[in-house]
């Protein structure tokens, strides 16, 4: 009943010039015979929606300038310190004092100083705008018609913002590293309790800060696509993200509130300094970790909920 | 009987106190061109929604190539190209780009043949030469040709355009209605919606009729046209001598129209040249004469009003 040669079907006269003739195909296997549905072969679907995924988010320029715009505290933070090294103490973020003498501490000074603001802000961004961008533009409604399944999609837009969260990490991680060798060198690390470690060792320790902080964010990362499963406004569901963020940032600064304040996301984002003690509690870090994936575990079952069964109407 | 490419039972959907979609069945023939026909807001789009899955409805089934939605999406789907209430792509991405996009995101789709396939879909709807323009840059004809290469992207048993000439010029018109003509005689099922009545009636062979959520009429349009007879128009200066022979042929309801010297009457059984033949035998000087076939618009008003206002 239907042409089993595409070539055939190219040939709609929509320009006028003749169709360029397309290299004879064989028949396309999705078809199906007789015009009942036939199973369809699947290739490899899912690595390939999250190359798409992957793709989609970094190739966008706001993403990029996002990136970008992370880069800045580490190397302002570098200079300013650079600029008024002879003078050096007085207040400041931890650890911006040992700057000076080690542009190791340059990459923990900017962690401290972007975490606060700069990492939900970007972070929050893209995760909110995840599900929310899509319906937004109205190309949710294409893509759910491919089909992607729904859970799929949530899969890897989960995927795709938790990438971008590592990525915008790195980025503060390795200008703070490559500033802070530039200005100051990178030495042998003291640690907090005066004892000194090889360089190897302080770098060592540093990727394990690094990785930290990028699971510290886990929990921000499945709120934002909760919130942005609720919404057809990208904006909106990119402002709630941050607004929750810092509003938890002001309840984790009110000591009266009591042990509750430990079970916010924001709370242990600071205790990467963990990792710069002699004897690493390696304990306190996963349980730190584990209330991440509580967060991602509930916030991701009430996305899951309520993407899989949403009405798309935009 | 006919396989069916699309059909519903009793298909109903609220959105608060409104009944957008009433009991709506309907019956689309496989390999036939369903216009699918409704003013603004009489529950079109949120048919073809809830067909393709997005929305769910509060009561009845629907069928898609023969099995149920959405239970079978993941089967049914990828055999369906479809165009929903307007075109949607990322605006900072080409127009290739956002169709490789798109078949990435496809499982069934070749990633092997990605290229090919592309190319071809965008040449078919003309706009190769704008494939890697952003498509923050095109013109709404354009946007709307993308949206329908998107659908063609893959050999597809059925299509669902909604409102698939929204925003192109007449020559884009007359393009989708060739595009549409030559995938039918593929043996594609299409179910077109439109509010462009003239448009669907050049291309479809059966239509459906709907109105402040409820399905008002559906068949092929001979079927759906059928009930009334066509008219016959006879243009002279003597109008007595003329409105006797048709009267005396049998015609009924005629107009005298002075103003224009115009005669019109329902034809009834009469054969258009035999009344042709008996004006000239009784001496009627006959300037004009022609056959009307009622035109859909006329069904179409009588069906949902004339009113411009929407209903609801």
């Amino acid at each position: 009943m239907s042409s089993t040669d595409p070539t055939l079907e190219v040939s709609a006269s929509w320009s006028p010039d003749p169709a360029p003739a397309a290299p004879p195909a064989a028949a396309p296997p999705a078809r199906a015979a007789g015009g009942a549905p036939a199973r369809l072969p699947l290739r490899g679907g899912l690595r390939r929606l999250l190359g798409s995924e992957l793709r989609l988010v970094f190739r966008r320029r706001r993403n990029q300038a996002l990136l970008a715009v992370l880069a800045g505290p580490p190397v302002l933070i570098g200079l300013a310190v650079r600029a008024s090294a002879p003078r050096g103490g007085g207040d400041g973020p931890d650890f911006l004092g040992q700057i000076t003498g080690n542009g190791l501490f340059l990459v923990y000074t900017a962690l401290t100083v972007c975490l606060p603001l700069f990492l939900p802000l970007a972070v929050g961004v893209v995760a909110g705008d995840s599900i929310s961008g899509e319906a937004g533009t109205g190309t949710l409604r294409y893509l759910l018609t491919i089909p992607v399944g729904r859970g799929r999609l949530l899969l890897a837009k989960a995927v795709g913002v938790m990438v971008f969260a590592a990525a915008a990490v790195m980025v503060v991680v390795v200008s703070g590293l490559v500033t802070g060798w530039v200005l100051f060198g990178l030495h042998n690390l003291t640690l907090l309790s005066g004892d000194t470690v090889s360089l190897v060792n302080g770098l060592v320790r540093t990727v394990g800060v690094a990785v930290y902080v990028m699971t510290a964010l886990l929990g921000l990362v499945a709120l934002g696509m909760f919130i942005s499963t609720l919404t057809e406004v990208p904006i909106a569901a990119m402002a709630a993200t941050v607004a929750v963020t810092i509003i938890v940032e002001v309840l984790d600064a009110v000591p009266q509130i009591g042990s509750f304040r430990s079970a916010l996301f924001t709370h242990h984002w600071l205790g990467f300094g963990e990792l710069l003690r002699p004897s690493v509690d390696v304990g306190s870090l996963a349980s730190w970790s584990a209330l991440q994936l509580a967060y991602v575990a509930v916030f991701g079952a009430l996305a899951w909920a309520r993407f899989t069964t949403k009405d798309i109407t935009s | 009987m006919t396989p069916l490419g699309v059909s519903t039972a009793g298909l109903t959907r609220r959105f608060g106190r409104q009944t957008a979609v009433d009991q709506v069945s309907l019956e689309v023939p496989a390999g036939a061109v369903y216009g699918f026909l409704g003013p603004n807001g009489s529950g079109k789009t949120t048919t073809i929604r809830m067909l393709l899955g997005l929305v769910s409805p509060h009561a009845g089934s629907i069928e898609v190539l023969g099995q149920p939605m959405p239970a079978s999406s993941g089967r049914v789907l990828p055999q369906v190209g479809a165009l929903i209430e307007g075109p949607a792509f990322h605006p900072y991405l080409s127009g290739a780009d956002n169709l490789r996009r798109l078949d990435a995101c496809d499982r069934t789709a070749d990633p092997g043949t990605r290229k090919r396939r592309v190319d071809e879909a965008l040449h078919r709807v003309g706009l190769a030469a704008a494939a890697r323009k952003r498509y923050r840059q095109y013109s709404l004809g354009m946007k709307q040709r993308l949206g329908l290469a998107a659908a063609l992207l893959q050999p597809r048993e059925l299509l669902i355009l909604d409102e698939p000439t929204n925003g192109l010029d007449p020559q884009g018109t007359r393009e989708v209605r060739n595009l549409v003509r030559t995938l039918a005689a593929d043996g594609t099922t299409v179910l077109v919606s439109s509010h462009l009545l003239s448009e669907v009636e050049q291309v479809a062979t059966h239509v459906g009729i709907m109105s402040a959520g409820r399905l008002l009429a559906q068949g092929s349009l001979d079927e759906v046209l059928g009930n009334t007879s066509p008219s016959l128009r006879v243009e002279t200066a003597e109008l007595e001598a003329a409105a006797q022979v048709l009267t005396r042929m049998g015609l009924t309801d005629l107009v005298l129209d002075r103003g224009n010297e115009r005669i019109t009457a329902q034809l009834g059984t009469a054969a258009p040249e035999e009344v042709n033949r008996e004006l000239v035998r009784a001496g009627v000087a006959v300037r004009g004469l022609g056959v009307a076939r009622p035109a859909l618009e006329d069904l179409f008003m009588s069906l949902t009003g004339e009113g411009f206002d929407v209903v609801h």
